[in-house]
């Protein structure tokens, strides 16, 4: 004990309240197990000698518990590492870029507008606010992306409306 | 000398034209790419490997290799010149070298950082020609069982031993495992974890997984944290050149890095960043200016950055001869490797020397391009640098997504990405370690497939894992490093309050 109190003299002192993020962590690990377990136990072992297809899933999933259990008691203990404060609005606005382009991309909408969209939403994240100028920097260099990638290297990237144009 | 022939011939593959030009773009882009802060050599590999779909095999490896080495260069650039380490094993750079370029001197940082990288790179790369065929004899001999064991090894060392937390490490290790066993069940056809869905089949892309962790969820990381501070970027001043003073105090630590970079990075241990602290640490205890440390002493960037790139080097040789990542890095060189169905490993060796021994050669004349390139292109990534934050990760994520956009443009696909991209930001907000998860998904499968191998071999009996000697020393290692930390826990405590 004496070790441990010396170096808490060193730090700050850690909190040693319970962490609720970490108790989310600990039970998603423990549903992730169970997910695993579920599913190997639909699958038929085939296989005559040593390991069939639903041996690792549990051994897998037999971890996961135990991590689980281990992340529960760290949180218990307060012994998650401090983290700084995190403003969720950025994070949300560049999911919504990513949920755009997706959208985009499954509705044929093509490359350009899709990635042009992503551009504008994370751009405007990190705090920009000359979205109209902004969206012609993404047209232009998504497009210049899709010549060099599409035809240059011919890798083929999905066409949308603008795409046939070129 | 069956070294030396191998090698000429490996030469003789390299020079061509061609694979000249290749070896360049991959210098060039690899750097650009590395320069730019908050992106490391792994995800310069796997934000670069749609550039290389559409070339041979040879051509291809030839790039990764010029891209790996320009990777690791571009780190330390920005280590040096705006205090954000890319990556951990930049860590140490940034302390002495960001110093350095605060007091005028980042040329010279620059340069013993650049010409430190040469040297240990070269002498490692010689170190991993002449170890690898050794290595790759011993390996042939190895059975499922051993490769097995070896596994276990190469999954706690890189999750558990070295990290902050070992129970941290193993859960990050466990996620990639768990996403690993997504899809058909190569020796049965049945399909694991797919809950109907086609598109999981083929199971978890490696490079849509390291992607979507290291670039998705660094920019949301940032994005989330852009209230708490700003960072700035160092003019480069004055000379470029490093003085005669500057040499004499470089040469010796730019030897020590190499000495420990390049064994530790050969084990498979993963990570660089044991040797740069290590060479940190001796040069501070070996220096005649010791006083400087801390304000900015060139042997404090000279001896981490060759350690650096001694260990990138070391690698190497777990993955070429064993198959074996023990990086993050690693790991996405061996996806470029499998996106043409070629496994690393001793097989390789036998079966394509020319390929193998063309991407060894490539890694000498990838690093002469670096020395040559680097120093007067200089100007140009300080200007990269500058590029304003909202574009800056605006543009990563374009690039992020074209990756996976060109390999397979589905929604299913898409979606992954981004959950990955969640998954690193909270990984990354709750202390978690990437790089073990990036293993996990890629030598899990692997190991898996071994130890099916090696019971079906003994008709189901576990008892030839242990019967094995080589099988049974290594699992007697694995569990010895997995108990260690746990049991060495003052050790964690020690370095924890020493920063």
């Amino acid at each position: 004990m004496t070790d441990s109190a010396s170096s808490d003299l060193a730090q700050p002192p850690a909190s040693r309240r319970i962490d609720p993020a970490g108790l989310v962590i600990a039970a998603a690990l423990a549903v992730l197990a169970a997910v695993l377990v579920w599913d190997a136990s639909r699958l038929s072992s085939t296989s005559m000698y040593g390991m069939g297809p639903e041996a690792m899933p549990v051994v897998v999933a037999v971890g996961l518990g135990i991590l689980a259990i281990a992340n529960l008691i760290d949180a218990l203990r307060g012994n998650l590492p401090p983290r700084e404060s995190a403003d969720p609005k950025p994070v949300l606005l560049i999911l919504g870029g990513l949920a755009l382009l997706i959208a985009i991309i499954g509705l044929g909408g093509g490359f350009i507008l899709a990635t042009s969209a992503l551009f504008v939403t994370t751009s405007a994240a990190f705090g920009r606010r000359a979205i109209l100028a902004d969206l012609v920097i993404a047209l232009v260099m998504t497009t210049l992306i899709y010549l060099a990638f599409d035809r240059l290297l011919t890798l083929s990237l999905p066409a949308g409306p603008l795409e046939r144009l070129l | 000398m069956e070294t030396f022939a191998a090698l000429a011939h490996g030469m003789a593959v390299a020079v061509q034209p061609m694979n000249l030009l290749y070896a360049l773009i991959g210098v060039f882009l690899g750097t650009a790419v590395g320069v730019l802060p908050g992106i490391g050599p792994a995800l310069t590999v796997a934000l670069l490997l749609p550039v290389t779909y559409k070339l041979d095999p040879g051509g291809s490896l030839i790039m990764f290799a010029g891209i790996y080495y320009g990777g690791m260069y571009g780190g330390s650039t920005t280590a040096i010149l705006i205090n954000t380490p890319g990556e951990s094993a930049s860590m140490a750079t940034a302390l002495e070298g960001n110093k350095m370029a605060k007091a005028g001197r980042g040329g010279p940082a620059l340069a013993t950082s650049a010409i430190g990288s040469f040297v240990a790179g070269t002498i490692a790369t010689i170190g991993m020609a002449f170890l690898a065929p050794w290595l790759v004899d011993f390996a042939v001999r190895f059975g499922p069982e051993d490769y097995f064991a070896l596994m276990c090894v190469a999954f706690v060392t890189v999750s558990a031993t070295f990290g902050n937390s070992p129970i941290r490490g193993l859960t990050s290790l466990f996620i990639g495992l768990t996403l690993g066993l997504i899809g058909i069940d190569k020796l049965t056809g049945q399909a694991r974890l797919a809950f109907g869905m086609p598109e999981l089949l083929d199971g978890v892309e490696v490079t849509t997984l390291a992607v979507g962790l290291f670039a998705v969820g660094e920019a949301l990381y940032v994005a989330s944290r852009r209230h708490h501070a700003e960072e700035k970027i160092e003019p480069v001043r004055g000379s470029l050149w490093m003085t005669k003073q500057d040499w004499m105090r470089s040469w010796k630590p730019w030897l020590r890095g190499t000495m420990f970079g390049f064994p530790i990075g050969a084990l498979p241990a993963g990570g660089a960043e044991i040797p740069t602290f290590l060479s940190y640490s001796t040069e501070k205890r070996l220096s005649k200016h010791p006083e400087e440390f801390g304000k900015g002493a060139i042997e404090g960037v000279a001896g981490p950055e060759a350690a650096n790139n001694a260990s990138a080097a070391g690698t190497l040789v777990p993955l070429l001869t064993l198959g074996l990542p023990t990086s993050a890095t690693a790991a996405m060189m061996l996806a470029g490797f499998q996106q043409y169905g070629l496994n690393p490993g001793p097989l390789l060796f036998a079966e394509r020397p020319d390929l193998v021994w063309g991407l060894i050669a490539s890694l000498f004349i990838a690093n002469v391009m670096l020395l040559v390139l680097n120093l007067p292109l200089v100007g140009l990534w300080v200007r990269l640098l500058a590029i304003p934050q909202p574009w800056l990760y605006a543009g990563i994520l374009v690039f992020a997504t074209m990756g996976t956009i060109a390999a397979k443009p589905s929604v299913v696909e898409l979606s992954m990405l981004a959950a990955f991209g969640v998954l690193g930001f909270l990984m990354r907000r709750f202390d978690f370690p990437i790089a073990p998860v990036v293993v996990g998904l890629i030598l899990g499968p692997i190991a898996e497939s071994q130890l099916r191998r090696a019971l079906a071999i003994s008709l189901g009996d576990p008892i030839v894992l242990l019967q094995s000697p080589m099988s049974a020393t290594l699992l007697g290692i694995a569990l010895i490093a997995l108990v260690a930390p746990f049991v060495l826990k003052g050790l964690g405590r020690f370095r924890a309050s020493e920063d």
